[in-house]
């Protein structure tokens, strides 16, 4: 579930309280929106896909809270990680051109007898 | 409750959700020079099960097609349909150069792109770009609450809330498409939290028809950590342990048996490690599936060297079949002017009571929202110019509008627990009995007595919420009650009591009814024409097609 909003990287453009599906965020003026449905959240991590600051963490557990340390997911360098892999960003090419999906069906099996 | 303010708006077309069919539908009823409004109770571009992943899209190039036609024939087990197959197939093949057009860079193999898959959320940015572009109307965060009905039972528009502008609004139209998705009962599926059976309900209050609802109960397999990302590709090259580090199999002939997994749950805990899988397998499977590893790389694990316990997740009707009854060509539905696309249609032409998840429903989606987009439109535009100011009623009842008395106000998240626990666990829902069947849907009417009551309604956020536990409720007690009815063992519909697939029982089954629910067989015949029989049911048949 998300689990931080970091102050020290938002830039408090609001783009996840517009994008959440679920509407998990609200806006609060001049500041970092805040997590105000946190129960809400169903972990899918699109809010962090939409960041343009990289200021947000879902936590992979879906289903029980986890107490995150912000420098330290910050100094980890995890924060982004879904918009590194979509190549989504100022700067980045999209990444759809790599997906291999069409490659699956001619991938060696496990247990062929 | 909040009656100031009111947002008033009109449309030809209004398309509710904000999943692929959704953004299909809106572009191809605006294509036809109409003026659309979709609304979606999240964001289109993140909204459902499409944009939180990837997927296939049943789309072979032309050579491959009868073979790949005949080969989902076959697995659909009798119930497909070979006609709306192919349809299906051509009509995505047809519009895949067009996201490429909007501006999604599919990959390319000598120098050819090769539309066969998405990055959903690439795939969504790109088509709500489209949406814009073509000058449809976004309503984001507005979910839909109920339709609005004409005097003659044609639908005239749909009602619902902003969420973040803590206000009512609707929206006259001439013609609806319902496009909102299935119902995953708040399982956290991968997306499918805003999957909740809204449609559903909405459809059958206007005197539309289910169908196939008994194909409800896919279960996909995760994490238990993660037990949201579903996505069962990679484990294609897991070994499955039990709590002692025994090897449990779980293969047969090198593919998973789909038996297993479930079977083993039901008997302790399962740990899965992705050590089957080779070099060449990892870089293909990082790659088409990357959502998969989100979780592992956050939470430090290397998939491929440690055990991990794994769970199985209920995608109901997502990756299940049931939905709404289209009734011809063009998606319509049993309510003039009303349409259903993408997955809170039933998708039994494609998949009988198997799975369509994946390639098939992606590709459901492409096609079907475009039918039910064009077929809106043409409607709208039979109406002439005075379509909107026929005299409408708001045709929403449980969990919205209540007659009774007790001013005490139901428990929308007991009533959510209520109908999980009956729908979540593997003993009652997977491995279906008459006693079993009998004894969940006696609770279920339990909870749907306490949903008759007077619903919470003091913010907008309570409003959506008891709308939503009462359609939790109606979608199960729908896929229970055709479970029940269904008396043999069918792809996913398991009956324990009937385990012998029954070659006579090849038809679809109907379901409807508020109250008193229905089911009706319209028997599969040669010329696919469907005639309505009685059943042996408990409750008389109140329907016909």
């Amino acid at each position: 579930m998300i689990e931080l909003v970091s102050h020290k990287l938002c830039i408090n453009c609001n783009l996840c309280v517009e994008v959440c599906p679920t509407n998990v965020f609200d806006a609060v003026p001049n500041q970092a929106p805040v997590i105000a449905r946190k129960e809400d959240c169903q972990t899918c991590f699109m809010c962090e896909a939409y960041c343009p600051a990289d200021a947000l963490y879902v936590a992979p557990q879906s289903h029980t809270d986890i107490a995150v340390n912000e420098d330290e997911l910050i100094e980890s360098g995890i924060m982004g990680e879904y918009r590194r892999i979509l190549g989504w960003g100022y700067g980045r090419k999209n990444n759809s051109e790599l997906d291999t999906a069409h490659k699956l069906r001619q991938l060696p099996r496990p247990y062929q007898s | 409750m909040l009656t100031e303010n009111e947002l008033q708006l009109s449309a030809d077309v209004l398309v509710i959700g904000g999943g692929p069919a959704a953004a299909w539908a809106a572009w191809a009823a605006a294509s036809q020079g109409v003026k659309v409004i979709i609304a979606d109770k999240g964001f289109l571009g993140t909204s459902g099960a499409a944009a939180a992943s990837g997927n296939g899209i049943m789309s072979p190039s032309p050579e491959n097609w009868q073979k790949v036609a005949s080969e989902r024939y076959r697995v659909g087990k009798d119930l497909a349909n070979l006609r709306w197959i192919e349809r299906v197939i051509e009509k995505t093949w047809l519009s895949l150069p067009l996201v490429e057009k909007w501006g999604y860079r599919f990959p390319k193999e000598n120098g050819e792109s090769v539309r066969q898959s998405y990055y959903g959320p690439e795939y969504m940015r790109v088509l709500r770009k489209n949406l814009l572009r073509s000058g449809v109307q976004i309503l984001d965060q507005s979910p839909a609450l109920e339709l609005l009905l004409a005097e003659d039972g044609s639908v005239a528009g749909a009602r619902g809330v902003q969420r973040q502008h803590h206000r009512f609004y609707t929206v006259r139209a001439g013609a609806v498409v319902l496009a909102n998705g299935g119902c995953a009962f708040l399982s956290k599926a991968l997306g499918c939290n805003t999957n909740t059976g809204d449609g559903m309900l909405m459809a059958v209050e206007a005197g539309g028809e289910l169908s196939s609802m008994e194909a409800s109960n896919h279960y996909a397999i995760s994490t238990a950590f993660n037990a949201t990302v579903t996505r069962g590709v990679p484990f294609g090259w897991a070994s499955y342990t039990d709590e002692t580090g025994k090897d449990l199999g779980g293969y047969i002939d090198g593919r998973r048996d789909p038996a297993f997994l479930p079977n083993a749950l039901m008997k302790g805990s399962v740990y899965a490690r992705l050590d089957k899988a080779t070099d060449e397998v990892k870089a293909v499977i990082e790659k088409s599936h990357f959502i998969a590893f989100l979780p592992y790389k956050k939470a430090g694990i290397d998939p491929y060297t440690e055990r991990v316990p794994v769970t199985l997740v209920l995608e109901g009707t997502v990756r299940g079949t049931g939905g709404i009854r289209l009734v011809d060509d063009n998606c319509a539905t049993k309510v003039p002017g009303l349409y259903a696309a993408g997955d809170a249609a039933s998708r039994e032409f494609l998949a009988g009571l198997a799975s369509g998840g994946g390639g098939p429903n992606a590709a459901w989606a492409i096609s079907t929202g475009q039918w039910a987009g064009v077929g809106a439109a043409v409607f709208a535009k039979s109406l002439g110019a005075r379509a909107n100011e026929r005299v409408a009623r708001a045709a929403g009842q449980v969990g919205l509008r209540s007659n009774s008395f007790v001013s005490e106000k139901f428990d929308n998240d007991a009533i959510v627990r209520g109908v999980q626990a009956q729908m979540f666990p593997l003993e009652k829902n997977y491995l279906r009995s008459e006693q079993k069947l009998l004894d969940s849907l006696a609770k279920l009417e339990a909870l749907w007595q306490q949903v008759q009551g007077n619903p919470k309604q003091d913010t907008v956020r309570d409003i959506e919420f008891s709308r939503r536990a009462a359609a939790l409720t109606a979608v199960a007690r729908w896929a229970y009650f055709s479970a029940l009815h269904r008396t043999e063992t069918r792809s996913e519909h398991i009956r324990v009591d009937y385990p012998q697939t029954d070659r006579n029982q090849r038809y679809y089954q109907a379901t409807g009814g508020l109250d008193k629910l229905w089911v009706r067989r319209d028997w599969i015949t040669d010329t696919l024409t469907t005639s309505p029989v009685e059943t042996t049911a408990t409750t008389p048949v109140v329907s016909k097609l």
